[in-house]
């Protein structure tokens, strides 16, 4: 975005170096007082998002600032978007459709919920089915929404063999080719996704965007 | 008693024991003075994997206190490790989780099938706002707020007075609050609770009592926890520790402050009670992706090192589990006195952790999950030998282990394998 006004830039500036307070009231002003368009504001918020995720892989941020970057970008969300006036049929593009849960037999869910949010706002249709969940139920949601990725989350080494067998059962439901599989979670890494025959692994959210860019951009 | 067990029983207590507790125990002392041991230790560490081991439900490892026992006393028997975790403790608090109406945790036959391991809720259970609460007066916020959030059985305890408003005549109007309903009902209940929860400490003393006549000591007495992680895990959850950083960066300061201080006083006498000095400490929020180093110097790591030291001074031995993986830590964490110390590592490269920390600390550790769950014994044997050959015969003072004990599902062979190799090669 080289067409920023100073304001702009400065809504941008506010998000990207943590300014939660300033942040907040300019996007405020922007959208309530001065009437900003909001699909521009949230175009702002999303540069800012590449400007944290560039940190964050240049090891300048960690993930406090993701999840302080994402809350921030809620709340700006959530006061723009009843203010987008739609043209009839009309509706944001999305990149592709990501599919997420965690595995059956495991319950964790902080990692898969930053990722999903860290997707959802860099442009992808994220369904989260969250956790505990079973093969059956992931090939059901899989044939109603048609994903382009299926991230699998697991924190427990149990999630090894779960990860393992929901994908074989994808391959025995004759969908394993319609998409692909990235597995992430604390114990995960290279012998991991050999074992459960996954596409591929990530250790971190941001990790898990530049992969579905990869796959989809 | 079956004939698995019968053997050692008759030989429970002998001299021949307590020389060869004796001999296993001074290999970890010896390692955490920085001295050669006669060889490298290695210790088993299971919770869980006992289930796969006994062929029991994890169900029935968390309620039934004597076959836990069995089947422990078992794996220990065939392994030999020169240290075992406290498994009974570590497992069987189902039948107390249950009478307690513990909520941050599901478990079998509570939100959680009969053979899956129990699991943490990550929640906030302490808002933001209520910071202050906590910092002005620790005690009440447990007894009025933070307690009936976090286990059933205190539900009630909202209408206790307030103590420390009270005084002389006032003392005795204001124990009117123990003939509320509530009240009483919830007293009745932690009574009930008690009496399980004596009964499991008692079944753990027993066992830990046991295996040292048939010659095994303990890892561990006291389990504590890192200032930073216990207000983050039990308090305030991941999301609000995270943005606290940013938005309440001094009352999680002042919070911390006043934790480390609680900690110690909790833990030095619980250490000393248990007879072993080692106290474990798992840490969570210490990993190199959750925070910047500035971040970790300044809010995770100075309360930290108080508590090292508080528990240092009181001639204990910190034993923290650095989780996930801590490389860019290893420098920071290294301001200890030498000599008084094990540092567990998950996922840090351990030849790296050797480098850097070989002449402050003794190391545990640290075979992969991965490769212990999905890898054969000739793997484990491979990787048992990078680290004898890398770290212990260089000079580390390894005390052989896996990443975070034995995850769950690693095949026993793998495990014999592991324990094989370590007396091979080390």
């Amino acid at each position: 975005m080289n067409d920023m006004s100073p304001q702009e830039r400065q809504l941008v500036e506010h998000l990207s170096d943590m300014n939660e307070d300033d942040a907040l009231a300019l996007a405020r002003r922007m959208l309530l007082d001065e009437g900003a368009d909001p699909l521009r504001v949230l175009a702002l918020c999303r540069n800012a998002m590449d400007i944290v995720g560039k940190r964050f892989e240049q090891g300048e941020y960690f993930l406090p600032e993701l999840v302080l970057a994402g809350e921030m970008l809620e709340t700006i969300g959530a006061i723009a978007r009843p203010l987008i006036v739609h043209a009839p049929g009309e509706a944001p593009a999305k990149l592709g459709k990501v599919l997420i849960g965690t595995v059956h037999g495991d319950l964790h869910d902080i990692g898969k919920n930053i990722v999903s949010f860290m997707l959802d706002i860099n442009g992808f249709e994220v369904r989260d089915i969250g956790i505990d969940v079973p093969a059956q139920t992931f090939i059901d949601e899989i044939r109603a929404f048609r994903p382009d990725v299926v991230g699998l989350s697991g924190f427990l080494t149990l999630a090894f063999d779960s990860m393992k067998e929901t994908i074989n059962a994808f391959d025995a439901a004759g969908l394993r080719g319609d998409f692909k599989v990235v597995i992430g979670g604390g114990q995960i890494d290279e012998t991991v996704r050999a074992y459960t025959g996954a596409d591929a692994f990530g250790t971190n959210a941001v990790d898990a965007v530049n992969l579905c860019r990869q796959w989809m951009g | 008693m079956q004939s698995d067990t019968a053997a050692p029983e008759a030989a429970a207590g002998t001299d021949a024991n307590r020389i060869a507790h004796d001999a296993r125990w001074q290999r970890i002392l010896d390692c955490v003075a920085l001295k050669q041991p006669d060889r490298m230790p290695v210790v088993l560490y299971a919770t869980f994997w006992l289930c796969k081991y006994g062929n029991i439900s994890h169900r029935q490892l968390m309620y039934d206190y004597e076959k836990t026992a069995e089947v422990a006393e078992r794996a220990i028997l065939e392994l030999d490790p020169d240290a075992y975790n406290p498994m009974v403790l570590q497992t069987t608090f189902g039948p107390s989780a249950q009478k307690l109406g513990f909520k941050q945790l599901q478990w079998p036959g509570h939100g959680v099938g009969d053979n899956q391991p129990f699991q943490y809720l990550d929640r906030e259970y302490m808002r933001a706002d209520e910071y202050d609460d906590f910092i002005d007066d620790p005690t009440g916020f447990y007894l009025h707020t933070y307690l009936p959030r976090v286990a059933s059985a205190f539900e009630g305890f909202e209408r206790l007075p307030v103590f420390p408003g009270m005084y002389y005549t006032r003392l005795i109007s204001g124990m009117r609050a123990f003939a509320r309903p509530g009240v009483r009902a919830a007293l009745q209940r932690l009574m009930d609770a008690a009496d399980e929860i004596d009964l499991y400490v008692k079944h753990h003393q027993a066992f830990t009592s046991r295996m040292t006549a048939l010659g095994y000591p303990c890892t561990n007495g006291a389990v504590a926890g890192a200032p930073y992680d216990v207000v983050a895990d039990y308090f305030r959850g991941a999301r609000g520790m995270m943005t606290d950083i940013y938005r309440n960066r001094d009352k999680l300061l002042e919070m911390l402050e006043k934790v480390t201080r609680f900690l110690l006083k909790q833990f030095i006498p619980m250490a000393r009670a248990s007879g072993n000095p080692i106290v474990f400490i798992p840490i969570h929020w210490a990993p190199d992706a959750f925070m910047s180093d500035k971040q970790f110097r300044e809010l995770w790591w100075p309360s930290f090192r108080k508590l090292l030291i508080g528990l240092i001074d009181a001639d204990l031995i910190p034993m923290p589990l650095w989780e996930a993986d801590c490389t860019k830590r290893l420098e920071v964490i290294r301001d200890v006195p030498p000599g008084k110390c094990i540092y567990w590592f998950e996922r840090t490269d351990m030849v790296r952790a050797f480098e850097v920390l070989g002449d402050v600390v003794a190391l545990r550790g640290n075979l992969s999950p991965s490769l212990l769950t999905t890898g054969t014994p000739q793997d484990v044997d491979k990787a048992v030998r990078h680290l004898t050959d890398n770290v212990f015969h260089k000079g580390g003072r390894l005390i052989l282990d896996a990443a975070f004990g034995l995850p769950d599902e690693t095949p026993v062979e793998n495990v014999r394998a592991m324990f094989d190799a370590a007396r091979r090669y080390g």
